[in-house]
């Protein structure tokens, strides 16, 4: 029973990462149909932004120093700068290029993000103290399940439920879902492209910020690969999920961490190494199955 | 009444443009000769291939693929296999079957094997894949490369798991890289001219009309499958033969997005546009190396801090692609009109003299 809670708690955590990774690129890829490669590189500018540049081995904390209560609205102002600034320069100019023309310019981008990091802090990854407190077990019902693991669960449903109701009952929320389902069609009904789009950047940056804090916290570790390997889950699951579907990628991402957390407790040893692979194995099987996603969206749907 | 040319003469020109813009990067090596700027143009040829190798599927089908390095993968480890010494191999690879254990062959056959072996592979995959298209398909084939470089690198007696596969023979003239650049643009062209090619890009762009006149995408898409996951196997053998050393890591995001990047800034449809993109995003590279390492400008030393090469790259690939955002070629291939068979007005086509 406490090994079951544990595998449980795991899981829940780990897809919680990943659905808010994989939520920060549906919200773009709906408005603008964009699959932003970037957003791996907003998290790592995130946490680095936490550092004094220097390339020695040893980090000189900066912002990292501030009080919580004021750390974390920083970070997410400065995900959503870096996320919103990424728009004005270069994807705004790409809004009519086709969609690889597109996914190559954010992985440009997100090579000059992470090389503009080299620079200043070097390659090595560098340690980062950040509430270690919050490490410490805790018990439930004889398990020990580490405090974070429960904050992060604790974070991601208030971050979720957050967005669904700015989503659902406010005027821009509407007006971003509206552009979702259809760009063009919300564009002739008086809605501004320009403001939409810029608020779902801001909106994915800011949960890049929250990511990027959560992995700094659990990792303890700044490495300007850290936000590469969630960003492709991440960006596996929004299609998985249903491209542009917001509640699919959430599902999805929950669900692709479910899986590797339940592989990796009961896979049998010698094949837990392999743990990737049937995941990614499993991922083409329900592309197979779902082409277009567990969620379809209406508007989705191919017409002949 | 006026007969129209195949369209054999009318696009002959393009691969004879590329073939010798491949021949004219030959030669620099050849002038230059030093080690270093050898090994450049080694480079640029493998990337060749591997570019042009994804432009068969990606340009003719339209369907982006994350995957393709995957096969390079395959192909990289299968001469690395056949080739290293049997007695190193036994050491560190004991897992082979004895035939590949005992075999030491030359890297022609190397070359040949993983050829065969990365389209074999190719074959079996997109059998199941195929089927998909759009981003679906891209992420499909992405998942693809994510189990084939976990099971490289996990698979500690056959793949010696992540750490590198040494002691492959190195081959370092430039003939052989070259050879199979021009082979790999010939047989593009060759495809990209032939009835599957022609129908292939037919359902690229009107993919519901092309199904009505009566072409099987599933099918088509396989082919090109096939054909370019051949030659991903070749560029990966061939950069086996480069360096003497593979790793699984090698052959993931990074070659992954290089190699997409060149193709989409060359142009993603056309075959001109993956060969001229590998030539001038490598002789960007290359320059900005050599400002890394410092130029002399009239006695000041000037060289450019650590990272700034690739931030440079990256910015000029985004500038690149705004002021032309279906790449430098616009699609278009490099042709020259009416070349070597002139159009004459009785529609009767001359041969080519000379």
């Amino acid at each position: 029973m406490t090994a079951l809670l544990q595998v449980f708690f795991d899981a829940l955590s780990l897809g919680s990462l990943y659905a808010l990774g994989a939520l920060g690129i549906a919200l773009i890829f709906g408005v603008m149909r964009l699959v932003n490669f970037a957003h791996g590189d907003y998290i790592a500018f995130c946490v680095f932004a936490m550092l004094w540049p220097s390339i020695d081995a040893a980090a000189i904390v900066f912002l990292g120093n501030l009080p919580a209560w004021v750390l974390i609205p920083v970070i997410l102002v400065l995900g959503a700068g870096i996320s919103v600034l990424s728009e004005i320069l270069v994807f705004r100019r790409f809004r009519n290029a086709n969609p690889a023309t597109m996914m190559i310019a954010s992985f440009a981008l997100g090579f000059v993000i992470k090389y503009f990091l080299l620079m200043l802090y070097s390659s090595r990854p560098k340690s980062i103290d950040l509430w270690s407190a919050v490490s410490l077990p805790l018990e439930i019902f004889g398990a020990r399940i580490p405090l974070l693991q429960v904050i992060t669960i604790a974070v991601t449903l208030v971050i979720l439920l957050g967005l669904v109701l700015f989503l659902k009952h406010t005027r821009y929320g509407l007006e971003m879902r509206a552009a979702a389902e259809n760009f063009t069609m919300a564009r002739m009904l008086g809605i501004r492209a320009n403001t939409v789009i810029m608020m779902a950047f801001a909106l994915s940056g800011m949960l890049a910020a929250a990511v990027g804090l959560i992995l700094a916290t659990q990792s303890g570790t700044a490495d300007i690969q850290m936000g590469a390997n969630l960003m492709l889950v991440a960006f596996v699951a929004t299609v998985v999920g249903g491209l542009g579907s917001l509640p699919g990628a959430v599902f999805a991402g929950f669900l692709i961490g479910g899986l590797s957390s339940l592989m990796q407790a009961y896979l049998p040893p010698d094949a837990r190494p392999f743990r990737d692979a049937f995941v990614y194995g499993a991922v083409i099987f329900m592309l197979i199955w779902r082409p277009n996603g567990l969620f379809t969206q209406k508007s989705a749907k191919q017409r002949v | 009444m006026q007969r129209s040319q195949t369209i054999l003469q009318r696009t002959l020109s393009t691969p004879v443009i590329l073939i010798a813009i491949l021949a004219i990067v030959a030669l620099a090596a050849l002038i230059v000769g030093t080690g270093p700027f050898n090994q450049t143009v080694i480079e640029i040829f493998i990337r060749i291939v591997l570019v042009v190798g994804l432009y068969v599927f990606i340009g003719n089908s339209g369907v982006i693929s994350f995957g393709h390095i995957g096969f390079t993968c395959l192909g990289a480890y299968m001469t690395a296999w056949l080739t290293i010494l049997p007695a190193m191999k036994k050491s560190k690879l004991k897992g082979l079957p004895d035939i590949i254990l005992n075999a030491k062959l030359h890297y022609g056959w190397g070359l040949l094997a993983a050829t065969i072996f990365a389209g074999l592979c190719a074959y079996i995959i997109g059998k199941v894949l195929m089927r998909l298209s759009g981003i679906a398909a891209s992420i499909a084939t992405f998942a693809v490369l994510a189990v084939i470089i976990q099971v490289y690198s996990n698979w500690d007696s056959v793949t010696g798991a992540q750490s590198s596969v040494v002691g492959i023979p190195i081959v370092r003239t430039v003939w052989p890289y070259f050879a199979c650049a021009v082979l790999v643009v010939i047989v593009a062209y060759s495809y990209s001219i032939s009835r599957s090619g022609l129908a292939l890009r037919s359902a690229r762009d009107e993919a519901i009309a092309a199904s009505a006149s009566g072409v099987d995408i599933t099918r088509e898409r396989l082919i090109a499958f096939v054909i370019s996951g051949a030659m991903m196997g070749l560029g990966g053998a061939l950069y086996a033969h480069s360096v003497g050393v593979v790793t699984p890591d090698t052959f993931y995001l990074n070659l992954t997005f290089i190699c997409l990047s060149m193709l989409v800034v060359g142009g993603m449809n056309s075959l001109s546009g993956a060969v001229l993109g590998v030539v001038i995003l490598s002789s960007i590279i290359q320059l900005l190396r050599w400002f890394e390492k410092g130029v002399d400008f009239g006695g000041s030393i000037v060289a450019l801090p650590l990272g700034v090469q690739e931030i440079a790259i990256g910015v000029v690939m985004i500038v690149i692609l705004m002021f032309r955002p279906s790449g430098l070629t616009r699609n278009k291939e490099l042709s020259w009109p009416h070349w070597p068979f002139k159009q004459l007005p009785a529609g009767r086509s001359r041969a080519p003299t000379g």
